[in-house]
């Protein structure tokens, strides 16, 4: 496979470092000058952005999580007017003051730079139909996959997932040869192509990239053994771009993280020392280009390793660990961030302001993964009548729904039957 | 006039109706009427007993939800067209039933139904006025 950028993606590991420790000095005058989080941040422990002058030197500095980019809603993590601001993102507006993400039209141009290197790295070439089928709630992810091919000059085919049988045709009479996807939903397109009667031999299909939620090798050898294809993965941090971050290569064996543009640390995510090389912990990562939206010591909650070894297919930046775990509850389900916190917000409001005893039971069901809420039922939530009791349950039932944006089921039980250690329980085996 | 009615949440599952049967007989409290409304997860079961009170704290001790409502006992005569009588009252008066089942004993020869009524003040005056014989509390817990 040819690599899109040789010079940067093949670079001496200490032109690498020399790289990224100029780029972080640049990034952390323009945050301490321009962003006020970071200004008393760095002001709490008497940290100068001249002060760095080594990479070692900053894992002195505080790590930003989710919460400190929401308390800033929502312009105020922008290191530039909203003048040079071309784009905007709001991933997650569910929340009362959700993430705001602003992209320069630099900023914009180093996603796409980022996903043709993505794309290119696993085979895309002009003479490639990408089709890109995405949950309309994933619409972000969309624009970057999309620019990355159209410069590469491939052909971009943006569907949404609805109606599998009509995605197979499609696939088959456009000549679809690359698949940008959700494991979830490639695992659909299985049983879809076997009950459509078309023959696998009729579709030009080569290459699927799949990402936006985890799955396993087990999953991957199905999608692949089923679909003939090569399945890579792909990572998504929404606070960031969407996908591009890391990616897999032909080699399958981590993800490439484009060091040119950000700086990834392990810590443990307990104590929040730094953890060496290939050590499992939680991925922390610092953007060293981005105008707009930067972020320093950004907490991704996802647990990974890294290593920084050269890989097979010539590239030199780090790999991070393929992802299933992460440091919270949170877990990823038809390509959407369940945060247990929110379902407990939309039950506690149902529910008179009285938060509930509940836990989220994750399956996958043939090829569909379903979500089960299930809660105690309390006095408040309790009626001697049947009507009354279902149309709680159907309330629940909807408005967590309507925020997901598909369908869960909700589930009274007896007060005490739930484990209350466990919020979730993922049974899917991913 | 109103009886004191305890519905229980009890999930659909094995041994559940036994266990809210035996809590009641350890405090003794007697179980004068009992009827099971089920969906496929969960059912509700109402109960008209000795003691009220009693029968709920020892329920809510063992960690049961318990639900108070006011029902109504009415006497319901023990021939064609008895039932047939009340509920066309109720009907005609724009009254509701919510639900009803019946009581396990006798009272003065006659059967006795229990009603859930959308509005039970209302539903309790339409029946006095019209000779329809509502049972008094103590009448129907009571030995």
């Amino acid at each position: 496979m040819d690599i899109w950028d040789p010079q940067k993606e093949s670079m001496k590991r200490d032109e690498i470092e020399q790289l990224q420790l100029e780029r972080l000095q640049a990034t952390l005058n323009r945050v301490y000058k321009n962003v006020r989080h970071y200004k008393t941040s760095f002001s709490d422990i008497d940290f100068m952005p001249e002060d760095l002058q080594s990479l070692t030197d900053f894992n002195k500095l505080p790590f930003t999580t989710r919460q400190d980019l929401r308390d800033d809603y929502p312009y105020g993590m922008f290191a530039v007017t909203l003048r040079e601001v071309v784009r905007l993102h709001a991933p997650s507006l569910g929340f009362e003051k959700p993430v705001v993400l602003g992209f320069t039209k630099n900023d914009l141009n180093c996603w796409v730079e980022l996903m043709a290197r993505c794309l290119s790295g696993v085979g895309v070439t002009k003479d490639d139909v990408v089709q890109i089928s995405m949950p309309t709630w994933k619409i972000l992810n969309t624009f970057g996959i999309q620019r990355g091919a159209e410069l590469i000059g491939a052909s971009v085919l943006p569907v949404s997932i609805k109606n599998l049988p009509n995605q197979v045709k499609i696939m088959r009479d456009f000549r679809t040869t690359i698949l940008v996807t959700t494991p979830g939903f490639a695992m659909g397109l299985i049983n879809a192509i076997s009950s459509s009667g078309i023959d696998m031999i009729t579709l030009s299909l080569k290459q699927g990239i799949i990402g936006s939620e985890a799955w396993s090798e087990n999953t991957r050898n199905l999608i692949e053994k089923n679909l003939h294809i090569t399945a890579t993965d792909i990572y998504s941090l929404t606070e960031i771009f969407g996908p591009g971050v890391a990616w897999e290569c032909h080699e399958k064996n981590g993800l490439h993280i484009s060091e040119d543009h950000f700086l990834p640390e392990i810590i443990d995510p307990v104590t929040l020392e730094p953890l060496p090389p290939g050590a499992e912990g939680e991925l922390v990562i610092t953007t060293l280009t981005k105008e707009a939206f930067p972020l320093v010591r950004f907490r991704t909650g996802d647990l990974t390793s890294l290593n920084y070894t050269p890989c097979g297919c010539g590239r030199t930046h780090a790999r991070i660990s393929r992802i299933s775990k992460r440091t919270d509850d949170v877990f990823v389900m038809n390509a959407t961030c369940v945060i247990p916190d929110q379902i407990n917000m939309i039950i506690t409001k149902l529910n008179n302001g009285k938060e509930p005893v509940f836990q989220l039971q994750a399956e996958r069901k043939k090829d569909r993964d379903t979500l089960t809420v299930i809660i105690e039922v309390t006095d408040t939530m309790f009626f001697d009548e049947i009507k009354k009791q279902l149309l709680i349950v159907d309330d629940i039932q909807l408005a967590i729904s309507e925020f997901l944006g598909w369908n869960v089921h909700v589930k009274f039980v007896e007060q005490g039957s739930i484990d209350r250690k466990k919020q979730v329980l993922d049974n899917r085996s991913l | 006039m109103r009886v004191k009615q305890l519905s229980v949440f009890i999930e659909n599952k094995e041994g559940r109706i036994a266990e809210v049967t035996s809590i009641i007989a350890e405090v003794n409290v007697n179980i004068r009427a009992i009827s099971l409304a089920d969906t496929s997860d969960f059912g509700v079961l109402r109960m008209i007993v000795s003691n009220a009170d009693q029968a709920r704290d020892a329920l809510k001790k063992e960690g049961f939800t318990v639900g108070e409502t006011d029902v109504v006992a009415v006497k319901v005569e023990d021939k064609p067209g008895g039932l047939n009588k009340i509920l066309h009252l109720i009907e005609s008066s724009g009254l509701n039933v919510e639900y009803m089942y019946s009581m396990a004993r006798i009272i003065d020869n006659s059967a006795v139904m229990i009603f859930r009524f959308d509005k039970t003040d209302q539903a309790i005056d339409v029946l006095t006025k019209s000779g329809l014989p509502v049972i008094n509390k103590n009448r129907v817990t009571d030995d």
